[in-house]
């Protein structure tokens, strides 16, 4: 609830809010001068989590960056891995005649397991949102929903969050035997579990009323501060990299792009926090429809036996290839927003830098603006609204 | 209550069991380990999952408090940087004694993949607390989280609260040095007079 006309008198309190608390989703640290429960101003303070992967990056060989990229959002790591890989792709490809070739079965896996990363990390989402606001049953549900997507990467890459499966120039391993039947069993389970999960919070008024109007974000705003993904789209910007600048085969592939449309009713505004919240939960069920889509168009069974799934860049000499002098940047809708990769390259075998831009980080520079006015309990529902991931902010 | 011998008698209809303190307390301990929800990185990810309902650590008597004062457990899940580690040690001394640390995941054990190029992590959190528990993986399964607890359960079972602590004495507060960040560089500072 913002507070209306409202003049600071007294004593300001300044209030730590982190680096360790349970909404924060991490360890990032906001200073509060709060004058009572109204919140006077908000100064995030990062670095909790610096974990200098960005320099990592420049001591390690292309390939062994990979794994890096799984830990700058463990959420969602597939779409890291994708972006990063991407960029690399084009690198090498950047000179004519060394076009990177993905097989074709390789480029469906890579956005069927996106799509699938993207309904796993929405679903924490949503489910941590509601448990920030103080209710705990939705969060089981997300959490228990998750389980069933970690089940399918487990047997298909081998790993529960860190998945290190897209690789530069494809995937690294094949659907495992009766993949396609655990996917669309659960996709099924997902689209039924949705309507108990919008029953159960998405529709309910308490939660409605408590969001509806909450820190709404002006599309002006949204864009001059550079949000991305879900935040930005709730605001009433219609844009999706997915969509407008397709990479992989995006383009092949039908899906809605929601917008926010005070959905909240009539204290709603277009924007706000509970708008944030219903896109994540539409976008699990656009997700939903593109993973089905992939299953349909993916060539059944890989085109060349020795080689299905691409694997890494070797030269003649079974190599790595060393990308050209040059530099790229390749970004990619995560579920939090565009990722973008920078990736320059000195024509050696490491790359000479690599800078990563992240949908969290740009995120959390809003808070600034938007919080002052708020009451403390409504910081809470920023922090959760807006799905930031801290190693996403501090890398 | 087996190790001291416990006696079951009944006297005019009451019911009386007879045990040692240490082990009746232990007993209680180790069914109510309430850990801090404290999560840094990718670790607290699978700690959650692990609260969740297919792995469902309540059925422990695990049950996750947002704050230290009413924790008996600190479960580190994920990365602790050179600007977390004394926070960490703060949030460490807050709990109430007997406290138990558990270090889950390669990054709290020794630095994990960060360990040999980053320059802003920490090489392990048991420079600077005593780590009961070590659960290695990047980040571990929650059946090895579960592993784990068991494990330190076996542990709590033999803390001394009472008599001479005869065995692995579990927590030695004054022996943890405080993290001090700034100019003396990171380095664990003992209290004067300790090794
Ligand atoms: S051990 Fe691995 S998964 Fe766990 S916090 Fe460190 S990098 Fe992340």
């Amino acid at each position: 609830m913002t507070v209306e006309a409202y003049t600071v008198d007294g004593d300001l309190m300044t209030l730590n809010m982190g680096p360790h608390h349970p909404s924060t989703h991490g360890v990032l640290r906001l200073v509060l001068e709060v004058d009572g429960e109204v919140v006077v101003s908000c100064r995030p303070d990062l670095g909790y989590l610096h974990r200098s992967i960005e320099k990592i990056g420049e001591f390690l060989e292309y390939p062994q960056f990979v794994p890096y990229t799984d830990r700058v959002d463990y959420v969602c790591a597939m779409n890291s891995n994708h972006a990063y890989c991407l960029a690399v792709e084009q690198l090498l490809g950047s000179v004519a005649g060394s076009e990177v070739k993905i097989p074709e079965r390789a480029e469906w896996l890579r956005i069927l397991f996106a799509e699938l990363n993207r309904i796993s990390s929405h679903l924490v989402a949503v489910g941590a949102f509601a448990m920030d606001m103080g209710a705990f049953t939705p969060f089981l549900h997300g959490i228990g929903l998750r389980e069933l997507v970690n089940d399918i990467f487990e047997k298909t890459c081998g790993a529960r969050l860190t998945y290190n499966y897209i690789t530069i120039g494809g995937v690294a391993a094949d659907l495992h035997a009766g993949a396609e039947a655990e996917i669309l069993a659960f996709c099924d389970t997902c689209e039924r579990e949705m309507v108990r999960f919008n029953r159960l919070i998405t529709a309910n008024s308490i939660f409605k009323g408590r969001l509806a109007g909450v820190a709404a974000v002006s599309a002006a705003d949204a864009v001059s501060y550079g949000l991305v993904g879900p935040n930005l789209r709730a605001s009433g910007v219609d844009f999706d990299l997915r969509r407008d600048e397709p990479y992989g085969f995006y383009s092949r592939v039908q899906f809605e792009v929601p917008v926010g449309g005070a959905f909240a009713g009539a204290r709603g505004r277009v924007g706000d926090s509970y708008d944030r919240f219903v896109l994540r939960c539409i976008e699990i069920l656009e997700s939903v429809r593109i993973v089905r889509q992939c299953l349909e168009q993916m060539p059944k069974s890989a085109a060349k036996a020795d080689d299905p799934v691409g694997g890494w860049q070797v030269d003649a000499n079974k190599q790595l290839r060393k990308p050209p002098r040059g530099e790229v940047y390749c970004r990619v809708e995560n579920p939090r927003g565009e990722t973008g990769y920078h990736v320059v390259s000195d024509g050696s075998r490491k790359p000479y830098r690599i800078k990563i831009r992240t949908g969290s980080f740009t995120a959390m520079s809003i808070f600034e603006k938007l919080v002052p006015g708020l009451m403390i309990s409504d910081v809470v529902a920023v922090i959760g609204s807006f799905d930031i991931v801290v190693p996403e902010i501090d890398r | 209550m087996a190790e001291c011998g416990s006696k079951a008698g009944n006297r005019d209809g009451e019911q009386l069991a007879l045990t040692c303190v240490d082990d009746f307390l232990n007993w209680g301990k180790e069914n109510s380990l309430f850990y801090l929800l404290f999560a840094t990185a990718c670790c607290g990810i699978e700690l959650m999952q692990t609260g969740g309902p297919r792995f469902d650590t309540d059925r422990l008597g695990m049950i996750p408090r947002p704050t230290p004062r009413q924790a008996d457990l600190m479960i580190l899940a994920g990365t602790i940087t050179h600007k977390m580690a004394s926070r960490a040690h703060l949030l460490w001394k807050q709990m109430a004694e007997p406290r138990w640390v558990v270090s889950m995941g390669s990054c709290a054990n020794a630095g994990g993949p960060f360990s040999k190029y980053s320059y802003s992590v920490l090489n392990g959190m048991d420079k600077f607390l005593p780590v009961d528990v070590y659960i290695p993986g990047c980040p571990p399964r929650p059946e090895a989280l579960i592993d784990g607890c068991m494990a330190l359960r076996e542990r709590v079972r033999r803390f001394r609260a009472l008599g001479i602590r005869d065995r692995d004495p579990v927590v030695i507060a004054s022996a943890s040095p405080a993290p001090v960040c700034g100019d003396q560089g990171f380095k664990p500072q003992r209290p004067e007079g300790q090794g």
